[in-house]
């Protein structure tokens, strides 16, 4: 439907306009924001800048779940450093949003009020500490294949973002993956918490790059902008081609009784996820939705207090000073 | 080595300090009331569980008794933690979490500064790294109090609350006691209640810009430095904390 509204849109803006605009993205030159775009190409990015920013902010809930239980002082300083780093990663791309003309404020109302999404994954929960391992691996990596072509995207500010987030998702992936190594390696409990978030963890992180190409709606134009550079089943597969042989170096026993190789395509074969399954967590059913949002909501709600207070000491501290100045000057 | 009671004791207060705060300070994160607090917030757990790990690692080592620094921050009891009780009180809202983190910073300054001329290397060198993470705490914390105090008339309130409920917590953090002048006379430390003057000013300083007004009463809690009585409070942070680690024992992690 979005794409269609944005079809129709487009179609309206002057051609001329539109052709010199796809002239410069096909020449490979960066889109900044004081430069003419057309409504469509701000209003895509916008939700789709914004919903990356809103994944990293809702996506500090599942591992915020597990500081406060880390098991050892390094753990606990590295699980902070790699949460606060999605605070980080949430304020670069709230600040990219912002060039397109929409206030962080705004933005977190419309997530707040369910019109604008994160990613789903984030509505799984953690129940172990092998979890912290898992979402570093499995989350972050599927994050990782999805990012890394964005660092080459047409828009400047958000190509820009993507290339310091892209360091630290790679840094967080291998924390993950050598905490479930030094778990794998542990006792006979540990083993199977690594193992119990592999079969929770595989096809959510599956369905991290959205459904199949023929049945995704934003794709067509967003290739053309170069706003999305692969499509969802090209990263799937490039992640799963990835991830098994580092799942055998593990241990750890992939939940797909289809995953096998397949000399002909040079690839792995494996199960779909269920879609299902996909479109009752993208429609408010999944196990932590509710639970995540209100959780955002609280900390929203909690911190008005703080947020007006701070600008109104910083608007009385500017009254005072000039009131000092006008006082000097008499 | 052999094992000083004293100086164990002396590391333990200062490694227990660090933890118990940065461990409140990281139950904020991700819940912040704004990005930019959250990270900074963020920040100084990582700080205090970075300087938690340098005190508690020299006091494993010199009590001698094959523990490491997460044995003892793990596998303690309430009543083996030396922390103030201050800092093991819930965090509540941000205004209190703020005020209780300034009137820490207020005194772990000039302390910080203080130990790092003393006759122990170790505690030189700690303070040293430890000080200038300090003096950021205190330069943030101290802000978010005025701005707070003078912010909104919903603000104030809320800071007049945070204060009435901390005020008697934080003499314990200048009251001397035995191990105190133990290490007053070996020249590792100097006395807590020599910090006084200097935490006097920053609060009177900063109360005056917050228009915060500064209570009369001198009443002060203690039990946390000793160990003797903490609050309820502490039992359902360990519980929390060490589950893992008391979950399953001999497991590394």
């Amino acid at each position: 439907m979005y794409a269609q509204m944005i079809k129709s849109e487009a179609t309206q803006e002057d051609t001329e306009k539109l052709a010199a605009f796809q002239a410069r993205i096909d020449a490979g030159q960066k889109i900044e924001p004081k430069d003419w775009m057309p409504e469509g190409y701000r209003k895509t990015l916008i939700r789709q800048i914004g919903q990356h920013a809103h994944s990293e902010i809702v996506g500090q809930l599942p591992e915020g779940n597990w500081i406060t239980r880390a098991p050892s002082l390094e753990r606990k300083a590295n699980l902070l450093a790699k949460v606060q780093d999605e605070a980080g990663h949430g304020l670069y791309l709230y600040c990219a949003a912002e060039t397109l003309g929409v206030s962080r404020d705004e933005l977190t109302e419309m997530l707040l009020d369910g019109r604008m999404k994160y990613s789903s994954i984030f509505n799984y929960p953690t129940l172990t500490w092998a979890d912290m391992g898992a979402v570093g691996w499995l989350v972050d990596g599927a994050a990782i294949m999805n990012q890394v072509p964005l660092q080459r995207t047409s828009y400047g500010p958000y190509a820009r973002a993507m290339v310091r987030i892209c360091k630290e998702e790679s840094f967080h992936q291998r924390q993950g993956y050598h905490l479930l190594m030094h778990m794998m390696k542990g006792t006979k409990e540990q083993r199977r918490m690594c193992q119990d978030a592999m079969n929770r963890m595989w096809y959510p992180a599956l369905m991290m790059f959205g459904p199949s190409d023929k049945d995704s709606v934003h794709s067509e134009q967003s290739m053309r902008w170069k706003i999305k550079m692969n499509t969802n089943d090209e990263l799937r597969q490039k992640f799963v081609d990835e991830t098994v042989p580092q799942a055998k170096y593990l241990g750890l026993e992939i939940p797909d009784e289809n995953l096998r190789w397949n000399d002909e395509r040079g690839h792995y074969d494996f199960s779909e996820p269920d879609w299902s399954e996909f479109f009752d967590v993208i429609k408010g059913n999944g196990p932590c939705n509710v639970d995540r949002i209100a959780a955002r909501q609280k900390a929203w709600d909690d911190g008005a207090w703080v947020r007006e207070a701070m600008l109104a000491h910083a608007d009385k501290k500017a009254a005072r000073r000039a009131a000092g100045e006008l006082k000097n000057v008499a | 080595m052999s094992s000083d009671p004293h100086l164990v004791e002396f590391f333990l207060r200062q490694g227990d300090n660090a933890l118990v705060l940065g461990h409140r300070l990281s139950e904020w994160c991700g819940m912040g009331p704004a990005l930019e607090e959250d990270i900074a917030l963020t920040n100084t757990a990582l700080d205090l569980i970075g300087q938690s790990k340098l005190w508690l690692a020299h006091a494993a080592e010199i009590e001698g008794a094959d523990r490491s620094a997460d044995d003892l921050a793990f596998l303690r009891d309430a009543y083996d933690f030396r922390n103030v009780l201050l800092l093991e009180v819930p965090n509540a809202d941000y205004g209190r979490t703020m005020l209780r983190e300034f009137f820490f910073d207020a005194f772990q300054l000039p302390w910080l500064k203080a130990l790092t001329d003393s006759t122990d290397d170790r505690v030189a060198e700690v303070a040293a790294k430890s000080a200038k993470e300090a003096a950021y705490h205190l330069e943030r914390s101290a802000e978010t109090v005025i701005a707070l105090g003078d912010g909104t008339d919903e603000s104030h309130a809320k800071m007049m609350a945070a204060l009435d409920y901390l005020w008697p917590y934080v003499g314990e953090m200048m009251v001397d006691d035995d191990v105190d002048h133990a290490m007053a006379e070996a020249g590792v430390a100097p006395l807590p209640s020599a910090m006084r003057p200097a935490w006097d000013d920053t609060v009177n300083a900063t109360f005056r810009e917050a228009q915060l007004p500064r209570p009369d009463t001198k009443f002060a809690h203690a039990g946390g430095r000793n160990g003797f009585r903490h609050t309820e409070h502490l039992g359902h942070m360990l519980a929390q904390m060490q589950v893992l680690q008391r979950s399953h024992p001999g497991a590394t992690w």
